[in-house]
């Protein structure tokens, strides 16, 4: 076992854990953060994504003892349920979740890529989206959100 | 899916860690960004009893261009960093043109070019670009160092020469010759997926249009990357016209080996090839020009 401190959304977060305890694990069930899910634990649905040191990555395929010294950003750090981010408004005005599971991860890479890509085409949407399945909604409703959301950043 | 139990170490140098996998060998792994070990020990198809986690270890990771034109990259160099390198944008514009195609952003912002290359996935675009480039790998061990070329590291899928107590630690991409064009062509049946086939052209002309050199090596082609060196010789001495590259892509075709899988039967992978060799080659040719 070992003593670990991670700074999740600003916050350390202490605990003895195993290595080989995933970072989804413990985000979920040592910090209690549930808005991170699983789904696959093998790297291809994306449902797991959470930002490190800014940059979207697989929680799944790290282990929490590897995130000491990193920050880490998970989808409690864009709003709240009264409070919503602009691009959280954005899935909510456009319908862009149905199920919701795959949202959290979706939210967090694309609130990286917004940052990187003010304007982007659709096409470019749909490329920064393909490392995340959904299994509900045929992706065009978040396609949609993610250029609404983009359009209302640039208008301010 | 969860890993079976092990024992990490997370030592701050290279020396460190090549001690750890000296004393440990075949019972210890690397990890480097884990986008392909820890996939593996979630199902438990890996279970390995100790990990040396090289992501705190100094000075693994530069991407560095060489005064010659050559580009030198270490092993931990996450993938992403490659792809945005001016290098990988300029000097070897093929580097960029492949890494966008591996997995998706995610997974390249943590996995790392050495780690894709010590996998040695016979399906992974990078290897076979390497191939193609004739790269040399820096392998090291507490022994000491030496290095090989490309072509000689990939022995079999997810096979290669390191031996047990050795660790990929740099790759050096010689600088390609004025009038070169390159080109990556891959199809994927979605964005991110494994290639049913994957191409890298390499075309250099000389001043008057005329081919002085040729390299095409592909991915998912058989059990390493597989080069075409009938197909690249035949290009040799001619102007890569469009009848050049059909000759070349018949040829490609029979330098192949690829065995199918679960998208595409062996045949279809063969037709691809072909195809693939072609447009690749057409584009390597625009560029060189």
């Amino acid at each position: 076992m070992k003593r670990v401190t991670l700074t999740i959304n600003g916050t350390a977060v202490t605990r003895e854990v195993e290595a080989r305890l995933l970072l989804s694990d413990f985000i979920r069930h040592e910090a209690g953060l549930t808005g991170t899910h699983v789904g696959c634990e093998h790297g291809v649905c994306g449902a797991c994504t959470i930002r490190l040191d800014g940059a979207p990555v697989r929680s799944c395929l790290m282990f929490a003892v590897q995130a000491e010294g990193h920050d880490i950003l998970t989808v409690e750090s864009l709003g709240t349920p009264g409070s919503l981010s602009v691009l959280q408004q954005a899935f909510q005005d456009s319908h862009g979740l149905q199920c919701g599971y795959c949202t959290p991860g979706i939210l967090m890479t694309i609130s990286a890529f917004l940052e990187e890509n003010t304007d982007p085409t659709e096409d470019e949407v749909r490329h920064a989206l393909s490392g995340h399945l959904c299994r509900c909604t045929g992706y065009q409703h978040i396609v949609d959100a993610v250029l609404l959301a983009a359009k209302r950043m640039r208008a301010g | 899916m969860k890993p079976a139990p092990f024992d990490w170490h997370a030592p701050h140098s290279l020396e460190e860690a090549l001690a750890l996998k000296a004393r440990h060998g075949d019972d210890a792994r690397f990890l480097a960004g884990g986008q392909s070990l820890v996939p593996a020990m979630n199902f438990r198809v890996a279970q390995p009893a100790v990990l040396v986690d090289l992501n705190r270890a100094a000075g693994l990771g530069g991407i560095e261009a060489q005064a010659d034109g050559s580009l030198v990259i270490g092993a931990m160099a996450r993938s992403a960093a490659v792809e945005r390198h001016a290098g990988a944008g300029t000097s070897h514009p093929i580097l960029a043109e492949a890494l966008h195609e591996v997995a998706h952003p995610q997974v390249r912002n943590r996995g790392t070019l050495g780690g894709n290359l010590s996998h040695a996935d016979p399906a992974s675009e990078m290897p076979a670009v390497m191939v193609a480039l004739n790269a040399r790998f820096v392998l090291r061990s507490a022994r000491g160092e030496r290095d090989i070329v490309a072509a000689d590291f990939f022995l079999g899928p997810l096979t290669t020469a390191l031996a047990p107590d050795e660790m990929l630690a740099a790759i050096r991409i010689p600088a390609l010759p004025p009038r070169s064009g390159t080109a990556w062509l891959e199809i994927a049946r979605r964005r991110g997926d494994y290639a049913m086939m994957g191409v890298a052209a390499i075309v250099t002309l000389d001043t008057g249009g005329v081919c002085t050199a040729a390299s095409l090596a592909c991915c998912s082609a058989g059990p390493t990357p597989m080069t075409a060196p009938r197909a690249a010789a035949s290009l040799v001495g001619t102007k890569v016209s469009d009848t050049d590259i059909a000759r070349a892509a018949d040829l490609l075709r029979q330098e192949v080996a690829p065995t199918g899988s679960v998208q595409a039967s062996p045949a279809y992978q063969r037709h691809l090839a072909g195809v693939i060799a072609a447009r690749a080659l057409a584009t390597a040719r625009e560029r060189a020009a």
